[in-house]
């Protein structure tokens, strides 16, 4: 019971002098650790090899690819739907709590999901990592939003940016720290490849280091405000210092604005990334450049690390701009300069511009990235720091929508030109200007967002601990 | 217009540059280790 107590949202109030900049290092611990799921592809090949033994010729016993790619999109659904479901409970609970309840779901889903590699069920695979694994995300994403935004009520970009630049950068960590360690365990003779192994300190390594985090946060107290904090210095009328609750937020024509903006601009970045690598070998073959100077499989798999890297710069840097230039304002550089380079992409292509292609896919990346660090703060400005996390959550699912959108519109696009007979960068064509045209979208919708109707507002002082003790 | 409530932020003592530094380095070591080993990869694209 003890240990119970200690978890809870009043013994995580931060005393006189706890320095807020040890808030960011707690949220990073989470999304650093829950990040991994992006690199979740490097375990592909080996998982698809378990009864063969080589991963370069599978045996018609073994798993499929398809089969394989359910585990990911298992995942980041139930991450869409978790988020959205507990984010009510991470705001009474608070955030240490949800912290612990996010690594054990994540390091569990890795022991259940080393066990059915072991056994080799893919059944139990798909509810280790893909179901209790997922709950673990989406609760770990959104557990420190709303503690940074209270923390950092002046720079709100630059908080959450910070730890959602942590979910981007886990993918970096967790691909060589995997490569690493089934090369060890295969060799240890342990079976399963390596995996099941892998699985289990992945597992060990990620409870104890999202500890962390959970040790760490703290709430500020109610009265708290950084020194010389003036409530919204730029007097924008997008500020507001009402507080909406998560079941109003739903409510409002805001909330479903910006869910358009958030899948929108997911939905396209997503077309990029899901066909980096072959987009890049296909446009810049040896056939279009010439014997010995196309695109070989090391460079795209560089391009691809390239934009990763581009991913997690844009978060940090865009959502500390937006600090500056407004939320809107930001969103709309998104929207407007990324219908521009969608839809010069495929030109470039043509053009065998390999330098500005890149360049252009890198800015194009960025602002990706940037559209997921940037959100919680608008959401923030115009809906109050009351329940932002839950309305965070909610807001979320326009994520896991554009995760099944996404590699759709773009496989459907690029096979149909490809059936019409066109190769190359001329194949994905109309996937980029298909791209262009969903940032219009976006676009609209965020030229559309102004302030929430006061009808809305929580009347009086809001709690911080709604319905707890 | 409310006066901003008094900040405990003024309160922050030196003492917790050690914790700060401790606790940036837990996870911005793994995180600079990440970033190069992406970075080296990358260069294969320049090759």
């Amino acid at each position: 019971m003890a240990e119970a107590s200690l978890l809870d949202r009043s013994r995580t109030v931060a005393g006189l002098g706890y320095n807020r900049w040890l808030i960011p290092p707690a949220a990073l611990a989470i999304h650093l650790a829950i990040g991994q799921a992006y690199a979740f592809s490097v375990f592909k090949k080996p998982l698809g090899a378990l009864i063969s033994g080589d991963p370069a010729a599978p045996a018609a016993a073994d798993w499929t690819p398809t089969q394989l790619g359910v585990i990911f999109s298992i995942a980041i659904v139930l991450l869409g739907l978790s988020a959205a479901i507990f984010g009510k409970w991470l705001e009474r609970v608070g955030p240490r709590k949800a912290m612990m309840a996010s690594a054990l779901c994540f390091s569990g889903g890795f022991f259940i999901a080393a066990l059915g590699v072991h056994m080799h069920n893919l059944w139990i695979v798909y509810f280790g990592y893909g179901f209790v694994g997922g709950i673990g995300l989406g609760i770990g994403y959104i557990s420190p939003v709303s503690t940074l935004i209270k923390w950092f009520p002046d720079r709100r970009g630059v908080a959450t940016g910070m730890a959602i630049m942590g979910f981007g950068g886990g993918a970096m960590i967790a691909s060589p720290l995997s490569v690493a360690l089934m090369d060890y365990f295969k060799t240890s003779g342990t079976g399963t490849l390596g995996v099941a192994a892998t699985f289990l300190t992945l597992g060990v390594v990620y409870l104890l280091f999202m500890q962390f985090g959970v040790w760490t946060i703290r709430v500020p107290s109610e009265d708290w405000a950084p020194a010389g904090y003036v409530p919204n210095p730029q007097h924008s009328a997008l500020i507001t210092s009402s507080n909406v609750s998560a079941d109003n937020a739903l409510k409002t024509p805001q909330f479903w604005l910006l869910w358009v903006v958030l899948l929108t601009n997911v939905t396209a970045g997503i077309g990029v990334l899901e066909t980096a690598s072959p987009l890049v070998q296909e446009s810049f073959s040896d056939a279009a450049m010439g014997a010995g100077r196309g695109v070989t499989a090391a460079a795209a798999a560089g391009f691809v690390g390239l934009l990763s890297l581009f991913n997690l710069l844009g978060r940090f840097f865009w959502s500390s701009a937006s600090d500056k230039m407004g939320r809107k304002t930001t969103y709309a550089i998104y929207f407007g300069l990324g219908i521009l380079l969608y839809a010069l992409i495929p030109t470039l292509g043509r053009n065998l511009q390999l330098a500005l292609y890149v360049g252009v896919a890198c800015v194009i990346i960025s602002m990706y990235g940037g559209g997921f660090a940037t959100i919680p703060a608008y959401l923030s400005d115009l809906f109050g720091k009351y329940q932002v996390g839950a309305i965070h959550g909610r807001l979320l699912t326009a994520w896991s929508t554009a995760g099944v959108l996404g590699p759709l519109i773009v496989n459907y696009l690029h096979e149909s030109r490809k059936a019409e007979g066109f190769t190359g960068a001329a194949a994905y064509q109309t996937v980029f200007y298909a791209m262009a045209g969903l940032l219009v979208v976006g676009l609209l919708a965020n030229f559309a967002v102004t302030a929430v109707n006061a009808k809305y507002n929580e009347k009086g002082p809001v709690d911080a601990e709604p319905g707890g003790h | 217009m409310n006066q901003p409530p008094v900040s405990s932020a003024t309160h922050e003592t030196p003492s917790s540059g050690g914790a700060l530094f401790l606790a940036w380095a837990f996870v911005g070591i793994p995180l600079l280790w990440g970033v190069s080993q992406t970075f080296i990869k990358a260069l294969d694209l320049f090759k």
